[in-house]
């Protein structure tokens, strides 16, 4: 059984975080209530979700983790484990890197380190931030070199949210240009999230509830948006929603390593099979279905329906139209009453309408779990590493350029010991590498597949 | 004579558990068809192969469970524990707390040498519970990192501790529209690191099997447990015990001793088992079936008979009429009237290549004990040309990725340099090479 360490760095982090939280205690308590798990099993395996994975949380202002001490979710998490200040960063990365980042790194160590030392076999860290801000934009990317020095062979997933175009925080290209560096130096794997996307997504479910249109009621707890209620009460805030989705696409990628499956998937397996190159670790997530019809018996058509919506781009968690650029890679994980002959038809059905590299025709990388989602009988999230994250990190490129023309804000960074404009320059030509890597695999597009000459070896 | 099976992986312990339930099932049916002392013996000649007895009576399987991660081989121990009929041998598995996570080069050269000794162990005490060992039966999957990395690294171990014992791998195909994005290379690693320590490769398809289970037994929503199913069905017909040559009532003691010939390449390959039907027009489909060119729409429709009526199978030929060229054929007949089959057709010359005689390169074996539930059964093990297609494109595909140079990296992380790589195409190209020139 292996374990993974949850390291939520700001503001977003702490939250997303804490919507997992509640949602993965719901998940197990739901699963051990049916019985699935027979502890006289003499391996011993035990589903206890607090053996699972432990939680790091950092912010630089208190008043995020104290609120989740003083909920009821205080019990889950060891108090030990937290590291906060009180300033904040001002949501300026340089802060949250340099200063903060040298102030703290003991300490971060240190927790980390004990993180570690309870887990039987540690296999990957999550990492939860945002980009845009100060603290989980630097602060988090400056913990990727970190933990990386310290702990090479643990596999660092990112879950990183980008800003959207009307961001209220002014600096947020440059914190995201900054961070971007870090993330393609030392992150293994990261899943960009934007809140438009989010917020498109929760639109839509909003619609569709409340249309009457279907003419059946939508199952309450099944929205992918709902938080767990019975664990905890506590008002709607307008980011609630927009975490949760976040929050089930944590559980779902890791819920082939929690639970059983005729055909499992590891975390490990995620970073072997969709990261062809070391540059091109962003995956683009999607996450289906968005609600459950209240309906127990859901034919055929509804299951390939899910695998359907899965490609649109609707229901993509970044602003991106996978099924118009060019795939390199895709995964497909599926939770529930699916079966292997489900998958292979599906997968057959929407292949001619899917552009793949020349190298990986067949691309597809599965997953079967038996246990499905609370509220649902089964869900799919697909993983695609796919030439369309290109426009996000082009305009995020785009904005950061307008900014810095004008030398807008500047001082801000260039005042903090470390700092030099030579950062941002860095930076840039990072993020330009990657777009190029990307814009010279889209120039294959159009090309024919050619078989290239086998070895030829004396008989 | 006794085999142990090491089963490997999810794959090779999630077949391993239905094949032994399997022999178990069908050892242990009242039917049999034949007298009872003849079932007695076939009982008898099951049991000594595949399990070994312990005191309270349940009968242990002789196998070792291997998996990098603990999920499976926990399934499978305590389904085989709760079915009451049989079970593992409570210390037969060996388990870590992380898998391989689909990288070939993880299994082989990180897990392999780290758990060498302990996993060698087990096996060692697995035979050392048999009175005769008469070789291995090594059950893994091609495309994901444990069964073939740590498989393929076990084998290895096997003909180095153990080359007097024969060491059967029953390896599986993956899915032709993709399981695992790295199966070309894991699986074009495995069958050369396999070619140079095995003797015997037996392969199924999991696209072939879907066929059957889809158009042959009508399933709807087929899950992998149907699939493993009729895998271990296929395979429980082929390893139960057959009359050896001194007559009935003798079963054959060495059951892994199929056609000796198997000096250019160890690759065979189950047909379909067909059930109740006449001898007569099931074996005419075996040899249309070997005729032909190997092609992967070979459409099959046989419908089981009313009231003992012979069906006839209609095969869809590939228009150029190729001889689908045969190094060694193997018939293994169960059931009723198993004396009067006629086997003629697979003795003419033209199936076989120019430089063997067919009564060299056939063989058929025999039992009037009835198989499971069925009256009649016929199971074809080949080694042919069969292959060449689906290994023809999985090295094609292998090849493309590895000219890109993508996922090279996960490989070289952990020892498996291109060189290697280069290797394992090398050899497989003279593989394909030499089935070409049958």
């Amino acid at each position: 059984m292996t374990q993974s360490v949850v390291v939520q760095v700001g503001q977003c982090g702490n939250q997303i975080g804490c919507c997992f939280w509640d949602l993965a205690l719901r998940e197990h308590a739901a699963v051990n209530q049916k019985g699935i798990y027979d502890e006289a099993i003499s391996n011993g395996i035990k589903f206890n979700f607090i053996s699972l994975s432990q939680a790091v949380l950092i912010d630089m202002e208190e008043g995020v983790v104290n609120e989740i001490l003083q909920g009821p979710l205080r019990d889950v998490f060891d108090s030990k484990q937290l590291i906060t200040d009180i300033s904040g960063s001002g949501n300026n990365w340089a802060v949250g890197h340099k200063v903060f980042g040298s102030l703290y790194q003991e300490q971060i160590l240190e927790k980390l380190r004990k993180s570690a030392e309870h887990c039987d076999c540690l296999q990957c860290f999550f990492i939860i931030h945002s980009m845009g801000g100060g603290t989980g934009s630097g602060l988090g990317t400056f913990l990727l070199k970190v933990l990386e020095d310290e702990f090479p062979e643990v596999y660092r997933f990112v879950t990183s949210i980008y800003p959207s175009g009307e961001d209220d925080v002014i600096t947020s290209p440059y914190n995201s240009i900054l961070a971007m560096k870090e993330l393609n130096e030392h992150a293994d794997c990261v899943l960009p999230i934007d809140n438009q996307s989010l917020f498109d997504i929760i639109s839509k479910i909003d619609l569709m509830v409340n249309s009457g249109k279907l003419g059946t009621t939508v199952k309450p707890k099944s929205l992918v948006t709902s938080s767990a209620g019975a664990v905890k009460k506590r008002h709607q805030k307008p980011f609630d929603a927009m975490n949760n989705i976040v929050a089930n696409l944590l559980l779902n990628l890791t819920s082939s390593a929690r639970f059983e499956g005729s055909l499992n998937m590891d975390l490990n397996e995620i970073s072997m099979n969709l990261v062809p190159f070391p540059q091109l670790h962003y995956l683009v997530s999607s996450l289906t279905p968005l609600y459950t019809l209240a309906d127990v018996n859901i034919p055929t058509r509804r299951l390939d329906q899910m695998f359907s919506d899965a490609f649109s781009k609707d229901h993509q968690l970044i602003r991106a139209d996978p099924k118009h650029s060019l795939y390199l890679a895709c995964a497909l994980m599926v939770r529930g009453n699916v079966q292997v002959s489900d998958l292979r038809r599906n997968i057959e059905r929407l292949k001619p309408s899917l552009q793949f590299v020349s190298w990986n025709q067949e691309g597809w990388k599965t997953s079967l779990c038996s246990v499905p989602p609370v509220g649902h009988s089964h869900s799919l999230l697909a993983l695609a590493n796919n030439t369309c994250v290109k426009p996000t990190f082009m305009e995020l490129k785009e904005r950061f350029l307008r900014l810095y023309k004008k030398k807008a804000h500047l001082h801000h960074y260039l005042q903090i010991e470390g700092m030099e404009e030579s950062c941002f320059m860095e930076a840039v030509s990072s993020l330009s590498g990657l777009v190029e890597e990307y814009n010279q695999l889209d120039a294959t597009k159009s090309m024919p597949v050619e078989d290239l000459p086998r070895l030829s070896i004396a008989v | 004579m006794s085999i142990v099976t090491v089963q490997l992986g999810q794959c090779g312990n999630q077949i391993g558990f239905e094949v032994f339930d399997a022999l178990y099932t069908d050892s242990h049916c009242p039917q049999g068809l034949c007298s009872k002392r003849e079932n007695e013996a076939y009982q008898a000649s099951c049991k000594e192969r595949f399990f070994s007895e312990e005191e309270n009576g349940v009968p242990i399987a002789r196998a070792v469970l291997v998996d990098m991660e603990p999920k499976v081989t926990s399934q499978s121990l305590s389904k085989a524990a709760q079915s009451g009929r049989w079970k593992y041998g409570q210390h037969s598995c060996f388990c870590q707390k992380q898998g391989s996570g689909n990288n070939w080069a993880y299994g082989y050269s990180v897990h392999g040498p780290r758990h060498e000794e302990a996993i060698m162990n087990l096996i060692q005490k697995e035979v050392e519970k048999c009175d005769s060992l008469s070789g291995f039966f090594i059950i893994m999957s091609m495309a994901g990192g444990t069964g073939s990395g740590l498989g393929a690294f076990v084998t290895q171990n096997l003909q180095d501790q153990y080359s007097n014992s024969l060491k059967m791998n029953q390896i599986i195909w993956p899915y032709g529209t993709g399981e695992v994005i790295v199966q070309n290379y894991n699986s074009v690693l495995t069958l050369s690191h396999l070619y140079r320590s095995s003797d015997a490769l037996l392969v199924h398809e999991n696209d072939a099997v879907h066929k059957i289970c889809a158009k042959l037994m009508n399933i709807k929503q087929i899950s992998f447990s149907d699939i493993n199913q009729v895998l271990a069905h296929q395979l429980g017909s082929v390893f139960q015990p057959t009359y050896s040559v001194e007559g009935s009532c003798h079963y054959r003691r060495n059951p892994l001793g199929i056609c000796p010939l198997f000096n250019l390449s160890n690759k065979m390959y189950v047909k379909y088992t067909y059930r109740n039907i006449f001898f007569s027009s099931c074996l005419e489909l075996f040899i249309k079936c070997l005729a032909s060119f190997p092609l992967i729409g070979i459409d099959w429709q046989v419908r089981p008979p009313l009231s003992g009526l012979p069906t006839l199978g209609k095969v869809s030929l590939n228009r150029e009429l190729h001889f689908n060229t045969s190094i060694a054929n193997l018939v293994i007949l169960r059931g009723k009237d198993v004396h009067s089959a006629d086997l003629g057709g697979f003795k003419d010359p033209a199936l076989y290549t120019s430089w063997l005689e067919p009564i060299h390169a056939f063989n058929v074996w025999k039992t009037q004990r009835a198989f499971s539930k069925y009256e009649k059964s016929a199971a074809l093990v080949s080694n042919s040309q069969f292959l060449l297609k689906p290994l023809d494109t999985i090295v094609g595909k292998a090849w493309n990725m590895f000219a890109s140079k993508a996922y090279i990296h996960q490989y070289t992380k952990f020892g498996i340099e291109e060189e290697d790589f280069l290797d394992s195409f090398a050899l497989l190209e003279q593989v394909v090479a030499s089935y070409c020139n049958l």
